[in-house]
């Protein structure tokens, strides 16, 4: 990628300078909630019944950390959300490759059909309802693979990988193979899979980040709350204001202190996997939108 | 005759078969997933038509034409829910559709690379969150007895304002927290875009004695278009699809009068009451005015611009 416009025009004006400082001014913005919930979380509880905490933290206490993980509720959720996260992912990854390499052979006969017949999806589906009633008469009501099956394949991240091996595979590839006798199947095995690696993260990102933050389906199906996942969990310490977390506490001023660091302890426990990976695999993510951006 | 090219077709089906057998066993998954999740569901719409109650199967309902519909149509609820979710569409569009050109072009002006990088990285960072944390930090920051901006306006003097029980603030939060959330994500395909223009041009406007102001305008903005007007037919064509899952977390029954939306209404009256038939009636209105919405403006788009999704 080339920046063409850089390279003559090298003066910083006070124009740039304005700029600059706007452009600062956002990302503390966008960082600020972080900040201040980390920092809430790790406060002195004095500190944040006095409202003091505003930005970086007073005192420090692992506490409301204590009480989160003394929890065992959270454990059970924090462990089916891995399970639902890992079988889920396997199984997208896998479908989606297999799919995507079929559908970029040019040569394969029904590929523009069942590209169609995958597109019309993307516009049309058959609605809320009669999709619930499909999973339940599957027997998948609090079941497992609830979290997993219904959204098996993605359509967009379909198209994704379908570019990725239209562009970064050379067609001559799997005929030369097919020409030495090695099958379909053993083409892509052995021959894509091996160059695929930077699709294959881009696949795992997107599928991963989606089941971990996935809570609308366990709600659908699971009425059984040791298959919950940790996002329904949350919503209920978060926004349903669950008082039972604190029982056996006698002090009404720890209580308080801690019904509120509580909520903030647990957003970090939830989101820190995902901003940790974060600044790594960063660079995948833009790769997969910018791959959903070519058009053919 | 008729006969004979069907046998004749059917022979060439049968030769592609054996030859890409092994690439319709790849794509079989998806074949298959497509079909029980997608094409068995549209199928399952006809309850919409139908009285159908848990226990029975769609073969032993009764038909019963559009009743639903009708009831549907005959309800109070009926214009509150159009008008509420074209509104929250509508404004979202307004609002959250020119955020990321902008960003992206702004983005596009910086001339420190360090520090470029570094504001968008954190600027893609808030589309990771759940909606559940989203919304957990909307109202855990605004509530009125220990959030942080309660804890200002008291402290300004002002009386504490219950913003997630406020209808009037209803939209501006939903709208103000989508921005926050998908700004720098979806500035990414505008800086995608941006990276395709020719260096060439920018190159001969200097030569011609152009400003930046003037590259930018003449440049930049015209090269950013066509990805523009994809992105805003299909936010058109979307215009009655709010989704439901971020609605549903921030709503009570304080804020129903304009956060319930269609969606939202069909999850609650279906899912939740058990009235599977016109849950699914509501649906299906919805999505045949989605499709039509996307066909027309798809045909407007084309004769205006030339630009259409296909």
């Amino acid at each position: 990628m080339t920046d063409g416009r850089a390279v003559s025009r090298s003066k910083i004006s006070i124009g740039d300078m304005a700029l600059e400082l706007f452009m600062i001014l956002t990302a503390v913005i966008t960082l600020y909630p972080f900040v201040y919930i980390i920092s809430m979380s790790i406060s002195e509880p004095g500190a944040v019944l006095a409202q003091e905490v505003w930005l970086l933290p007073r005192g420090f206490s692992l506490g409301s950390y204590n009480m989160v993980f003394e929890n065992r509720e959270i454990w059970t959720s924090y462990g089916n959300t891995i399970w639902y996260t890992l079988v889920g992912t396997t199984i997208n990854v896998a479908f989606t490759l297999m799919g995507a390499y079929a559908l970029s052979r040019k040569e394969f006969f029904a590929r523009n059909g069942i590209m169609i017949y995958i597109a019309i999806t993307m516009f049309f589906n058959g609605g809320l309802i009669p999709t619930f009633l499909l999973v339940n008469s599957l027997g998948m009501y609090n079941s497992r693979w609830a979290m997993v099956i219904p959204g098996a394949i993605s359509a967009w991240n379909l198209i994704i990988a379908r570019t990725y091996f239209q562009t970064s595979l050379p067609d001559s590839l799997p005929e030369s193979a097919r020409l030495d006798g090695a099958t379909d199947i053993g083409i892509f095995l052995k021959i894509v899979l091996p160059l695929s690696a930077p699709i294959v993260a881009v696949l795992t990102i997107f599928y991963a980040v989606g089941h971990w933050n996935a809570w609308f389906n366990a709600m659908l199906y699971l009425s059984d709350s040791t298959l919950h996942p940790l996002q329904l969990f949350l919503r209920k310490i978060l926004l349903m204001n669950s008082p039972d977390f604190l029982q056996g506490m006698e002090d009404a001023f720890e209580r308080v202190a801690y019904a509120i660091q509580l909520k903030y302890a647990s957003i970090v426990v939830a989101a820190l996997p995902i901003i940790c990976i974060y600044p790594f695999v960063q660079k995948y993510f833009v790769k997969g939108v910018m791959l959903g951006a070519i058009k053919e | 005759m008729n006969n004979r090219s069907l046998e004749h077709s059917w022979k060439r089906l049968m030769k592609n078969v054996r030859k890409d057998k092994y690439l319709l066993l790849l794509v079989s998954p998806v074949l298959l997933y497509y079909f029980i999740f997608h094409y068995v569901p549209m199928y399952g719409a006809i309850i919409a038509f139908m009285d159908f109650s848990p226990g029975q199967t769609i073969l032993s309902s009764q038909w019963v034409g559009f009743r639903w519909f009708q009831e549907f149509f005959r309800s109070v609820f009926f214009r509150r829910l159009i008008s509420n979710t074209v509104i929250l569409s509508g404004l979202s569009l307004i609002f959250s559709f020119p955020v990321p050109i902008v960003f992206a072009l702004m983005l596009n002006e910086m001339r420190r690379k360090t520090l470029k990088r570094v504001v968008q990285t954190v600027s893609y960072l808030p589309h990771f969150i759940s909606l559940v944390v989203m919304v957990g930090i909307l109202s855990n920051f605004l509530s009125p007895t220990d959030g942080i901006v309660n804890q200002i306006l008291v402290r300004m003097g002002k009386e504490p304002i219950d913003f997630m029980g406020d209808s009037a603030w209803f939209r501006p939060l939903y709208i103000g927290s989508g921005i926050w959330q998908s700004f720098g994500w979806n500035s990414i395909i505008y800086m995608a875009a941006l990276t395709s223009i020719d260096p060439h041009l920018y190159e001969a406007a200097r030569i011609d004695g152009c400003s930046r102001l003037q590259e930018i305008r003449h440049i930049t903005i015209p090269g950013l278009m066509p990805t523009a007007v994809m992105l805003l037919i299909l936010a058109l064509g979307n215009l009655m699809n709010v989704g439901f899952e971020k609605i549903i977390l921030m709503y009570s029954p304080a804020t129903y009068d304009v956060a319930d939306v269609i969606s939202s209404y069909v999850y609650r009256r279906g899912i939740l009451g058990a009235q599977y038939s016109f849950g699914a009636a509501v649906g299906l209105f919805n999505s045949v005015i989605n499709f039509a919405l996307l066909i027309s403006v798809n045909k407007i788009s084309r004769h205006l611009t030339q630009i259409g999704l296909w």
